[in-house]
């Protein structure tokens, strides 16, 4: 087996912090935006958003050698997003019958993960730069867990901003924003990371 | 159907962007040259007032429990119909969106404009809806690329104009001019390109209009109390 460990080890470690999902790539903004109230729920999410990621990509490899090999390669966009809203909501079903607990914890946000553009943006990533099938497994899970060390923290900045004071307009959603602005500056100092 | 309410909503009042708060991760991410924001937008207002179209058409066949994922068919349909002209007509425009042009697909916009709007109203009404929500979306763009692009690359209309070095003329190129130098090329704060100037810019326009929006509601306060 010529795994290339090496190889891997960059591709995940690029996933995860030098091309965040969220601060570099600007995927993933809405429910990054919008589940990003409380640590708990954030976190929820963001478990939530790696799993889907991560089957999403196991899944959608093979299918997308399968339009290759048919030569309809210009299907996959409207393919990949039917997998994915099926995926969730077979994850959904699943979830309800046998973890009824994790399916409350993750609740309005579990339907949600389809219209979110991480997921389809890793699967549609993965066939563009062609990796094969473990790459693209370790780049589906890496990726979010990308978007959840992304999510988690800025959920705890968040949670210390509605007690401070701004300007009447930035209240509530820009100031999040400018928040989020502040934290993707620091991201960029993971720009220069490179391994071997 | 009220055309004049509707244009007013779409361009200001409902905003999809700045008030509505849908589809940011396209806004942030592709708003770096005139370019790039004029492409997006028009990509967006075409497949929007398309897909708000069919799925009025629609409306009454389309079953209530899977809506959703018929929505997202329709959608998927349209944008690969643009994804495929862009690459054939526009290949430079196809380039510098890249990943963003198949992410149409999940752009909160389109999806909630047929679940709150068309799914409900006639052919028609949808039409003018698609169109009107679709120039809200461009001008929001053009408005973000317009400031990023002075800020951070000290040019405006990137990717549509540039001054010949050695005639002095105007020259038209899609996709490859550099654009109008305004500022010396010492000025500019790249950090306005990379993805922090995305947030920020957001985050003042989105401000901007929360500040005009309360200020007449403000004003009656203020009078009802007087009374």
């Amino acid at each position: 087996m010529g795994f290339d460990f090496a190889n891997l080890f960059s591709v995940a470690l690029g996933a995860i912090l030098v091309n965040n999902f969220i601060f570099s790539q600007f995927l993933g903004i809405c429910p990054f935006m919008g589940v990003s109230k409380k640590i708990d729920t954030a976190a929820g999410m963001g478990i939530a958003v790696t799993f889907v990621m991560g089957l999403a990509s196991a899944i959608c490899w093979p299918i997308n050698e399968l339009l290759l090999h048919f030569d309809l390669a210009f299907m996959q966009t409207v393919t990949f997003i039917l997998v994915i809203a099926a995926l969730v909501q077979f994850i959904e079903m699943f979830l309800k019958k046998s973890m009824p607990s994790l399916y409350e914890a993750l609740g309005i946000y579990l339907p949600l993960i389809t219209t979110n553009c991480a997921v389809l943006g890793v699967v549609l990533q993965n066939t563009q730069n062609s990796y094969d099938f473990i790459t693209s497994v370790v780049y589906g899970i890496t990726g979010g867990l990308g978007f959840m060390l992304a999510i988690v923290i800025f959920a705890s900045i968040r949670e210390r901003l509605t007690f401070s004071e701004c300007p009447k307009a930035f209240e509530g959603f820009p100031i999040a924003l400018m928040t989020a602005g502040l934290v993707a500056l620091s991201f960029m100092g993971f720009s220069g990371l490179k391994v071997f | 159907m009220n055309p004049k309410k509707q244009l007013m909503d779409g361009l200001f009042f409902q905003n999809p962007v700045t008030v509505q708060l849908l589809g940011m991760c396209s806004t942030m991410a592709i708003t770096t040259t005139l370019f790039n924001g004029l492409g997006m937008g028009v990509s967006v207002l075409i497949i929007l007032t398309l897909s708000n179209i069919l799925i009025a058409a629609l409306r009454k066949i389309i079953p209530n429990n899977i809506r959703i994922a018929c929505f997202i068919v329709v959608i998927a349909g349209f944008v690969t119909i643009v994804d495929l002209m862009l690459q054939a007509f526009i290949p430079a425009l196809s380039k510098s969106l890249g990943l963003f042009i198949p992410l149409i697909v999940v752009n909160c916009i389109i999806l909630g404009r047929a679940e709150a709007f068309s799914y409900k109203n006639s052919i028609a009404a949808s039409t003018l809806d698609g169109i009107f929500q679709g120039l809200g979306y461009t001008i929001i763009l053009i408005i973000m690329c317009v400031i990023r692009e002075f800020l951070g690359g000290g040019t405006v209309m990137g990717g549509l104009l540039e001054i010949n070095q050695e005639t002095g003329q105007l020259v038209f190129g899609l996709g490859t001019a550099a654009g109008i130098r305004v500022l010396p090329e010492a000025f500019p704060a790249l950090g306005m390109i990379l993805p922090v100037g995305g947030f920020l810019t957001l985050a003042c326009l989105i401000a901007a209009m929360q500040y005009i929006l309360n200020k007449p509601k403000k004003a009656k306060k203020t009078e009802e109390v007087a009374k």
